[in-house]
């Protein structure tokens, strides 16, 4: 009985010992952040780590973890980085769906020639000013890459 | 980045414009703007800005690609060609058979747009077929 007491007490003043050992949540929080990317968020709780904000890549996002896990003090590190959404890729059409779509396009503009190669619309011929917006707004649906305008507009 | 200083103007318009799904990215010297506007106006509007940046649209480093926004439970479509009638055809495709004709400023219904280009219609007369979409524009 004596020596569960013991025992007990003893356990009890190495966790109070270890527990005051701990650097303060203040302290890790300031070197783990000194040492994370701009953009990165540190929030310590005791010795609960807590990363937000936004990075470019999953890369980043792991590095950040591992910079948190390595600090003396950490329990534990809760990783909500984001990774920054990419832009929407351009689309451009394939020429075969191109060609069609741009003759279907200009179809009611006979003053004008439009030739389509890789991707690229180039218009020659003469053109009223008037019509030019409806036309560039027309071609301009079919995902070229490049619309060349060579249009003499009257 | 010289291409998104050139357009900014165009690129704030767009924003303040509310133009939803709004992209711009830039691609071997060519600034490409994708997006939906809310109603017709504030396209040409867009079209507007970009003639003034770029008059005649003749540098050939933008494509601007705004689309109006439909709402499904659009079931009809005016008939805005510039002065003709507009050809209904049996398929999308300029090379499809002519099998009617909407009168300029008619307003027809609209059976299906799961084309974006060639919208499947019905006219007063019962005929159906495709048109040409940019010739039509969406009745709320």
């Amino acid at each position: 009985m004596k020596t569960t007491n013991l025992l007990m007490s003893t356990a009890i003043a190495a966790m109070l010992f270890f527990a005051s050992c701990k650097p303060k949540d203040a302290a890790i929080q300031a070197a783990i952040q000194a040492k994370e990317a701009a953009g990165i968020t540190v929030a310590v709780t005791k010795g609960d780590v807590t990363l937000t904000g936004v990075v470019d890549d999953e890369a980043t996002k792991a590095k950040a973890e591992e910079i948190a896990k390595a600090e003396k003090g950490v329990k534990s590190v809760i990783n909500n980085l984001t990774i920054k959404p990419i832009a929407a890729p351009v689309v451009i059409a394939e020429d075969p769906v191109l060609i069609k779509n741009v003759a279907d396009a200009t179809k009611d503009f006979p003053t004008v020639k439009a030739e389509v190669k890789d991707g690229v619309i180039v218009l020659t011929g003469e053109l009223k000013k008037a019509s030019l917006i409806t036309l560039m707004q027309h071609l301009s649906a079919l995902h070229p890459k490049k619309i060349d305008n060579k249009l003499t507009i009257k | 980045m010289a291409l998104q200083d050139k357009y900014s103007a165009l690129t704030d318009a767009a924003t303040a414009a509310g133009i939803t799904d709004l992209a711009v990215r830039e691609q071997d010297g060519v600034l490409y703007i994708d997006g939906t506007a809310a109603d017709g106006a504030t396209k040409d509007h867009l079209w507007e800005v970009y003639n003034e940046i770029d008059p005649n649209f003749a540098s050939g480093d933008l494509v601007l690609n705004v689309n109006v926004a439909i709402d499904a439970a659009v079931t009809h479509a005016k008939v805005v060609t510039e002065s003709s009638n507009l050809n209904i055809r049996k398929g999308p495709g300029t090379d499809q058979p002519i099998v009617g004709k909407a009168a300029h400023g008619e307003v027809i219904t609209l059976v299906n747009r799961s084309n974006d280009l060639w919208w499947l219609v019905r006219t007063n007369d019962g005929e159906e077929g495709y048109c040409y979409a940019q010739y039509l524009e969406a009745q709320a």
